[in-house]
């Protein structure tokens, strides 16, 4: 495959990088990224990625686009409200950027189509909101062994990590176990501040290229934490568990499954 | 003492304060001793058996307690915890 000039221009700024260069750019051009979600990290990870000239985005969300998503889901505009999120996604990954082709799937990834809609893809990018999504996301990842980019927001704190299946620890090696239904926050309680989105849907892009390219050191086995507040980074060291039920060396998981869904779209563990 | 990091969503029972100390020989100490001062701390962290939620994530200086001995594990002056909770949340 080659570049036309036009690509070129487009894309100077990364193949002046020598960590990148056109070979770099070819790579980006060829890769698959699965976005779950195309919400308040799904929006930002979907817009640098469709700018970076990544060859084909897959958008899973069963969502149309309502008034209180617009403070932070920069995908929709206000043109879009009770349109399907999928559908306002793909139009502006493609005003920004039509070299992109965006495989649209309005649907909800669950224990069912999960393994068949990863396959396709490189890399998988979380943007769900609830646990029981985002612990399916990491076990048909697991058990897909495709590389999975973690994010997390909630009010003023967010967190990102990346997962390389069977090499660094997965979502479960930490957290074992999504907390019970009704033992958590409600999102109209919780809250979140929109631009911590951008700040860590920007990084899990980040990660994704990174991952495409083969280049720098991933964020695994560590989570980068945010706290928006202070402004503050913070990592904390994490590590592959043997007694992981998923990954670990006696895994109970053998086969995916839905956890039982909650009621509410924001959650936190220790919001009893 | 130990230095013990406060999670936001705990920061409700700490009156906002992001870290807190605590005077304790091993976690299970220190979770006992901190619901004294702030009461309800250890509902949010332990179970009816006193057993720590499978979902809560207790640090001695950066490392998880899970690979040291867990609720058991050992703690000396200078020591920092942090307490890390899981974040949902995305859309």
């Amino acid at each position: 495959m080659e570049f036309t000039d036009e690509q070129i221009t487009r894309y100077s700024r990364h193949i002046l990088l020598p960590e990148i260069g056109g070979k770099g750019q070819k790579k980006i051009a060829k890769s698959r990224i699965l976005i779950v979600g195309a919400g308040g990290l799904g929006s930002p990870a979907a817009l640098y990625l469709a700018a970076a000239g990544v060859g084909t985005i897959g958008l899973i969300d069963s969502d149309v686009a309502d008034l209180s998503n617009l403070q932070r889901q920069i995908l929709h505009h206000t043109p879009d409200l009770g349109r399907p999120k999928v559908v306002s996604g793909k139009e502006k990954i493609q005003a920004l950027n039509p070299d992109v082709s965006v495989v649209m799937y309005e649907d909800r990834l669950i224990a069912k189509n999960a393994l068949e809609l990863i396959r396709g893809y490189d890399v998988v990018i979380d943007g769900v909101d609830t646990f029981p999504a985002k612990f399916l996301i990491n076990d048909a990842c697991v058990f897909a062994e495709k590389p999975l980019v973690h994010g997390g927001i909630l009010r003023f704190d967010g967190r990102v990590f990346t997962i390389i299946p069977k090499k660094s620890a997965c979502y479960r090696c930490v957290f074992n176990h999504p907390p019970p239904p009704g033992l958590v926050a409600s999102c109209q309680e919780a809250g979140v501040i929109g631009v911590l989105a951008g700040i860590i849907g920007t990084i899990q892009a980040t990660e994704a290229l990174k991952l495409v390219l083969g280049i720098g050191r991933p964020l695994t086995d560590r989570m980068l934490d945010f706290d928006a507040r202070r402004t503050s980074f913070r990592e904390i060291k994490t590590r592959r568990n043997p007694n992981c039920p998923l990954c670990g060396e006696h895994p109970t998981i053998t086969e995916l499954f839905d956890h039982e869904p909650e009621s509410c779209a924001v959650k936190v563990m220790s919001d009893v | 003492m130990i230095k013990v990091r406060i999670p936001t969503p705990l920061r409700p029972l700490t009156r906002g304060q992001g870290e807190v100390e605590a005077k304790a020989s091993s976690i299970v100490e220190m979770i006992d001793n901190l619901n004294a001062t702030h009461p309800g701390l250890k509902d949010r962290l332990c179970d009816e058996k006193g057993e720590l939620r499978r979902f809560v994530n207790i640090y001695v200086n950066e490392e998880d307690i899970r690979f040291l001995k867990g609720k058991d594990t050992s703690l000396k002056d200078g020591d920092e915890v942090s307490i890390v909770p899981a974040i949902a949340g995305g859309q």
